[in-house]
C-alpha cells in the first residue's frame, strides 16, 4: 500500500472537518478495516490519511426498547449477530450479522463499515483494469465473466452490493443517522444506496464529508416473522451469490405485509415490490410464494455466466414466503 | 530375506502414533521458511507481468535504485525478450524492509509493446488465433494417438454406447506456504538456503550448478514444510534469484511468493476436456471406446491426462494434443492427470451401466480387474450403506435430495533408490537418524522414528531425527510421486538393522550367547535361548564409550512394493432450489501396503478427499480473455474447502501386503468422480464438467424441466 497518515478521531466535528473538501479518496474512514486494508493493499484506494474512527467514544453501542432499536455505526458485526433482542425480535438481522464472512471478520467489522463496504467485483479490485466504475470506458462484466455479477439494476456496471446487513435493515424499515459539516441528518436506509445509472463511482449518496453514524430500526410488529436466506458456493467466508432478506407479518398462513430485499443480485440492496405486492394480503401456499419469486425476477437482465441467479433468487423468495407459513 | 515381520511382532508399525511434530506445529513453534529471520536479513520482492502477451521494449530500474533502503535490483528479462504470461518475472529487489521492497518494486519502469493474447483454450484454438509459441505451428501440439485392438469391431459388438464431453478446468496447488527462499553467503563460495521445497538436494544441486559451485558448499535446509503438491521441486526463478540479490548485497535475503504470483507462476494441474463415445456389451464389458480430447499446460505442455482409466477396454483409441495459452505453466500436480481422468472415466461408468440398466457397481465388478479393488467394493459399499442408494436417479419431489456415487483410482509409490542414511547409537543411548529426504507435511520424520524404535525396542520420542537439511551429506530424492516413504523406509530399516547387530557383536561375548540369540525389547537387550541373561539398554550402549555405532542403509527391494488400488464412495445433499451440494460422507477405501504410522496415512487419506472435494465442488481458475489475466488469483474467489464442506471422512486402511508403499497422492483421484456420480443419483442429471457449483446445478435443473 501506499504511505498514508494516520489520525485517531477525537470527535464528529474533527472528522468532518479532516473530510472537508478533500473529495473522494484523499482522506478515508477506517473502523474495523475489514474492507478497506484489502482495498489499500491491492492499490484500488491510495488514501492520504486514514482517521481511525475506534477512538470515538460510544458509537458501538446498541440499544433496544420499545421505540425500536439503535445502533452505532461502530457496532461490531458479531456484536449485533449476538444480541439477544436482535435474535428474538429482528431475526433477520441478527442472521444477516452471523452469515458475514468469518468470525474474525465479525469481531472487528463494523455496521457502518459493512453499509459502506466496496464492491467484490474482480474486473473493480484488479489495480491493473482501468474499469468504468474506476473511470475507465466499460464494464468488463459485459462480455467477459460474470458468474458473480447482477442480474438486476446492472446497467452500466453490474457490480453486486456485497453487505448481508443492508438488505436486512431495510426489510426492517430502518434509517440511518448520517453527520455532515452542517450537522446532521436522517435518511431511509433504503434511500441510502443508488444505482450505477445515477452514480457509476459510488454505491450510495454519501458526500465525501459526511460520516454514518447510527442506524435507527423501528419497534418489531406483532406476528413478524423475518428470514434471511444467502445463497453461497461455500459455507464460509463467501459472499451471496444470492440473498433474500424477507419480513413478513403474519395472521396464520396470511400475508398481511411483506418486505422482501435482495442482495448479491444488483448494484445496490434490490428492495423487489413486485415479490412484496405478490404477497401481501395472500393466504401463502406453494404458488402464492412461486409468483411472488417470478414476479421479483421478471425484469432481470442476465449477462453470460450468471443467468443461473434469477432462479437462485426466485427459489429464495419462495422459500422465505413459505418458511412464514410454518 | 528382509521383511518387516509380522503383524503380531510390531510393537509400534503399523499402529495409530501421533507425529513428532504435531505439538511444535500448533503451537507455532515449528519454523518454516516463513518464519526464518537472519541478522541483518533483506527483503527480495519481484516485479511481475500483469499483461499476458508482449515485447520487451525498455526496463528503467533507476529510480527504484534511488529509493533508500533499496540495497540491489536486478533486472530479469531483457530488452527485445518477449512476455508470455502474467506474472513473468521482469526485475527483482532486495530491501532493508519488506515495505520498502513493494514500493521499490513499482518504482521500475517496464515498457511493454503488448501483442495479442490467448489465455483461453477456445480462443487458442478459433480460426486465425494469433501465434503464442514460436517451436508450434498454431497452438495446438501435434496430436498423441493410441490405438488398441478393433475399435470398428468393438462398435459393433456394443450393445449401448454413450457420447459425452467431460471438462475439469485448471487448478492451482494453493499452498498455504507459498514458494520461497532465505538466502545467505557465508562468504563468496558457501552458500546456504532456507527453502520451502519438496527436494533439498534438487534445489542444492541446481543452485550450485547456477553459481558454478562445488555441490558440497550449497546448503539447503527445509525443516518444516507448507504444502507442495508437486510444485516445489528446484529452486524456481525466486529461489535463484533470492541468492543473487543475496550475493550482491552480502546479506541474508527472504523471499516468498505472494498468493497472486502462486496462483500465477507456481504451478498447476491442466485442464481437460475429452469428448468421447464409448460401448459396452449387453452382458456389460467395455467393448469400445474412442476419445478425442485437449488440455492446457499453458505456455508450456504436459497436459496429460489418463483415459481410458483404471477399467478396461479391449478396443480403444485416444487421441489428445496440448493447447498453449499465455499463461503461467502447469506443474505436476497431486496424481497429475489421474484425477481429472478419474472423473471422466468414472462419470462415463456410471452413464453407460444406466444404458444398461445395470448397478453402477456391478458394471465395475465386471470391467475391473483389479482383485484389490473388487474387495474394496464390497468392503465401501458396505460403509456407505449402497443398498440405501436411490434406484431412480432424482426421484422423488423433496427439495433436497440425496445420492451415491463410486469412483476408483490407482498408483505407484513403490519408491526407489538414491537415499543415503545414519543410524547412530551413542554411548548414553540415544539414538540418531540421518537422512536426506525432507518431510513435506506426510510425517516422514516419525515414520523414521517409529522404524527405528521399533528396532531398537525404544520409544519414537527416543530417536532424534534429522531431515530437511543437505548439511550431512546423505542424500535422498524429491518428495514427489508418492515415494517418499518407499525410497526411505527400507533404508533406515536397513541401517538400523545393521547398527543393532553391531551392537549385539559387542554385547554377545558378556551374555554368553551367540549373536543371533539376542533381541532387544522394552530397553533391554535379552537372550532369546535364556531369558535370566539380560543387560539394560544403557548399560549395554555405556560401554560403547568414545566408539559409537553408526551404520548406513540400503534400499532394500524385498521391503517396499509399488502398485495401490483404491476406491471412494460419496453420499451427498444437493438442495434442489439452491444448487447447492453437501457431501455428507466419503468413504475411502485405500490400498497402501504397510503403513509405517496409521495415524499418518489416515491423515493422508482425509487430505486427499478434502482436495478431491475441492476439485469436485470448488477450485477452478478464472482467465479473463479481455485482460489476458486472471480473475480470482486470490483466496477469496478461487474457493478451496473450508471446514463447512468437510464431510465425515471413513478412511480405511486397505492393508494388502507388508511391504512399503506410498499414498500421498492416490486418495485424491477418486474423489470428484464419486462425488459426480453422487449428484447424478440424487438429482437425476449429470453435471460434466468440474467444480459442480450451484450455477451448473440450476441451469442443469431448468433444462431438465424444460
Amino acid at each position: 500500500m501506499e504511505k498514508f497518515s494516520y489520525v485517531n478521531a477525537t470527535s464528529l466535528e474533527q472528522v468532518t472537518a479532516l473530510l472537508s473538501d478533500s473529495g473522494w479518496g484523499e482522506v478515508m474512514l477506517i473502523a474495523g478495516g475489514t474492507d478497506l486494508l484489502a482495498e489499500l493493499k491491492e492499490y484500488v484506494e491510495t488514501p492520504k490519511t486514514l482517521i481511525n474512527l475506534k477512538t470515538l467514544p460510544g458509537m458501538d453501542a446498541i440499544e433496544a426498547d420499545a421505540s425500536g432499536l439503535k445502533i452505532g455505526a461502530l457496532a461490531t458485526v458479531a456484536d449485533i449477530a449476538r444480541h439477544p433482542t436482535i435474535q428474538q425480535h429482528y431475526t433477520v438481522l441478527a442472521q444477516a450479522a452471523g452469515s458475514v464472512a468469518t468470525p474474525q471478520i465479525r469481531n472487528v467489522g463494523t455496521l457502518g463499515g459493512n453499509l459502506c463496504q466496496r464492491p467484490r467485483c474482480w474486473y473493480y479490485r484488479d489495480e491493473s483494469t482501468h474499469c468504468l466504475k474506476k473511470g475507465g470506458d466499460i464494464c468488463y462484466a459485459v462480455d467477459g465473466l460474470s458468474k458473480y455479477h447482477a442480474i438486476l439494476g446492472g446497467d452500466p456496471v453490474y457490480i453486486v452490493h456485497p453487505s448481508d446487513l443492508a438488505p436486512a435493515l431495510i426489510a426492517l424499515g430502518a434509517s440511518l443517522k448520517i453527520v455532515g459539516p452542517e450537522g446532521e441528518k436522517t435518511m431511509l436506509l433504503e434511500e441510502f444506496f443508488t444505482l450505477p445509472a445515477a452514480n457509476p463511482f459510488r454505491e450510495n449518496v454519501l458526500e465525501p464529508n459526511e460520516i454514518v453514524v447510527e442506524v435507527q430500526v423501528p419497534p418489531a410488529k406483532p406476528n413478524t416473522k423475518s428470514f434471511y436466506l444467502k445463497a453461497r458456493e461455500k459455507g464460509a467466508p463467501d459472499f451471496a451469490l444470492a440473498s433474500v432478506a424477507a419480513v413478513f407479518e403474519m395472521d396464520g398462513k396470511t400475508c398481511k405485509s411483506a418486505s422482501v430485499v435482495l442482495g448479491g443480485v444488483a448494484p445496490a440492496p434490490w428492495r423487489s415490490t413486485e415479490a412484496e405486492a405478490a404477497l401481501t394480503g395472500k393466504m401463502v401456499d406453494d404458488t402464492v410464494s412461486k409468483q411472488a419469486g417470478a414476479d421479483a425476477v421478471k425484469d432481470a437482465q442476465p449477462l453470460n455466466d450468471n443467468a443461473y441467479k434469477v432462479t437462485l433468487t426466485q427459489n429464495l423468495i419462495s422459500r422465505a414466503a413459505m418458511m412464514a407459513t410454518s | 530375506m528382509a521383511s518387516w515381520g509380522e503383524a503380531s511382532e510390531s510393537r509400534l508399525i503399523g499402529k495409530r502414533i501421533p507425529r513428532l511434530s504435531g505439538r511444535d506445529k500448533v503451537t507455532g513453534k515449528a519454523k518454516y521458511t516463513f518464519d526464518i529471520n537472519r541478522p541483518g536479513m533483506l527483503y527480495g520482492r519481484i516485479l511481475r507481468s500483469e499483461v499476458a502477451h508482449a515485447n520487451v521494449v525498455g526496463v528503467d530500474l533507476s529510480e527504484a535504485e534511488a529509493l533508500p533502503g533499496v540495497k540491489a535490483v536486478i533486472q530479469i528479462v531483457e530488452v527485445g525478450n518477449k512476455i508470455r504470461y502474467q506474472g513473468q518475472e521482469i526485475a527483482a529487489v532486495a530491501a532493508e524492509t519488506d515495505d520498502i521492497a513493494k514500493d521499490a518494486i513499482r518504482l521500475i519502469r517496464v515498457d511493454l509493446e503488448e501483442l495479442p493474447h490467448v489465455v483461453t483454450e477456445a480462443d487458442a484454438m478459433a480460426e486465425g488465433a494469433p501465434q503464442i509459441r514460436d517451436d508450434w505451428t498454431g497452438n495446438q501440439s501435434n496430436p498423441n494417438v493410441r490405438e488398441e485392438g478393433d475399435l470398428a469391431g468393438g462398435f459393433a459388438q456394443a450393445a449401448v454406447e454413450v457420447e459425452a464431453t467431460y471438462h475439469a478446468p485448471v487448478q492451482t496447488h494453493v499452498c498455504l506456504e507459498t514458494h520461497g527462499n532465505v538466502a545467505e553467503w557465508e562468504d563468496e563460495q558457501n552458500l546456504t538456503v532456507w527453502a520451502s521445497t519438496q527436494g533439498v538436494f534438487g534445489v542444492r544441486n541446481d543452485l550450485a550448478g547456477s553459481f558454478n559451485l562445488p555441490a558440497n558448499q550449497v546448503r539447503v535446509i527445509t525443516e518444516h514444510m507448507g504444502g507442495g503438491f508437486g510444485s516445489k521441486f528446484g529452486p524456481g526463478v525466486e529461489g535463484r534469484r533470492v541468492a543473487e540479490l543475496a550475493r550482491i548485497t552480502g546479506r541474508p535475503v527472504k523471499l516468498m511468493l505472494t498468493r497472486k504470483a502462486e496462483h500465477l507462476v507456481a504451478g498447476n494441474r491442466p485442464s481437460m476436456t475429452q469428448h468421447v463415445r464409448a460401448g459396452a456389451t449387453g452382458d456389460g464389458r467395455l467393448i469400445a471406446y474412442d476419445m478425442k480430447g485437449h488440455g492446457t499446460g499453458g505456455i508450456s505442455s504436459g497436459a496429460g491426462f489418463q483415459a481410458p482409466y483404471v477399467y478396461h477396454v479391449p478396443n480403444r483409441r485416444t487421441e489428445r494434443v496440448n493447447v498453449a495459452v499465455n499463461v503461467g505453466n502447469q506443474r505436476a500436480m497431486r496424481a497429475p492427470g489421474h484425477p481429472q481422468g478419474a472423473f471422466a472415466m468414472d462419470s462415463l461408468m456410471d452413464e453407460l451401466a444406466e444404458k444398461l440398466g445395470m448397478n453402477p457397481l456391478e458394471f465395475r465388478r465386471i470391467n475391473d480387474t483389479s482383485e484389490v479393488r473388487q474387495a474394496q467394493y464390497t468392503l465401501g459399499a458396505q460403509e456407505i450403506g449402497w443398498h440405501r442408494r436411490n434406484s431412480v436417479p432424482g426421484a422423488g419431489k423433496a427439495v433436497k435430495k440425496r445420492g451415491m456415487g463410486v469412483g476408483s483410482g490407482q498408483w505407484g509409490g513403490g519408491g526407489g533408490r538414491g537415499t543415503q542414511a545414519r543410524v547412530t547409537i551413542n554411548s548414553d543411548g540415544t539414538v540418531e537418524a540421518v537422512t536426506g529426504t525432507q518431510d513435506i507435511g506426510t510425517g516422514i520424520r516419525t515414520a523414521i522414528a517409529i522404524i527405528v524404535a521399533e528396532e531398537f525396542g525404544l520409544a519414537p520420542t527416543d530417536i532424534r531425527v534429522t531431515v530437511g537439511d543437505s548439511g550431512p551429506g546423505l542424500p535422498s530424492g524429491g518428495s514427489g510421486g508418492s515415494q517418499t516413504t518407499a525410497s526411505v523406509a527400507p533404508v533406515i530399516k536397513t541401517a538400523a538393522a545393521a547398527a543393532k547387530q553391531k551392537l549385539f557383536e559387542r554385547i554377545a561375548p558378556q551374555l554368553n550367547a551367540p549373536v543371533g540369540d539376542l533381541r532387544v525389547g522394552n530397553r533391554t537387550i535379552y537372550v532369546v535361548s535364556d531369558r535370566t541373561k539380560t543387560i539394560k539398554w544403557e548399560l549395554a550402549t555405556g560401554q560403547l564409550g568414545m566408539d559409537s555405532i553408526s551404520e548406513g542403509g540400503e534400499w532394500d527391494e524385498e521391503l517396499r512394493q509399488g502398485g495401490v488400488a483404491g476406491t471412494q464412495f460419496a453420499e451427498v445433499e444437493v438442495d434442489t432450489e439452491t444448487g447447492a451440494v453437501r457431501v455428507i460422507k466419503i468413504v475411502a477405501v485405500q490400498d497402501c501396503g504397510l503403513a509405517i504410522n496409521r495415524l499418518a496415512t489416515e491423515s493422508q487419506i482425509n487430505g486427499g478427499v478434502i482436495m478431491g472435494l475441492g476439485q469436485a465442488l470448488l477450485e477452478e481458475r478464472f482467465m479473463d480473455a479481455q485482460t489476458g489475466r486472471m480473475l480470482n488469483a486470490n483466496l477469496e474467489d478461487y474457493k478451496v474447502p473450508g471446514t463447512f464442506e468437510i464431510p465425515e471422512i471413513k478412511s480405511i486402511v486397505f492393508d494388502t501386503h507388508r511391504k512399503v508403499t506410498g499414498v500421498g497422492e492416490p486418495p485424491c483421484i477418486p474423489t470428484p468422480g464419486a462425488i459426480a456420480n453422487a449428484v447424478y443419483n440424487a438429482i437425476g442429471v449429470r453435471i460434466r464438467e468440474l467444480p459442480i457449483t450451484p450455477d451448473k446445478i440450476l441451469t442443469a435443473l431448468a433444462e431438465k424441466k424444460a
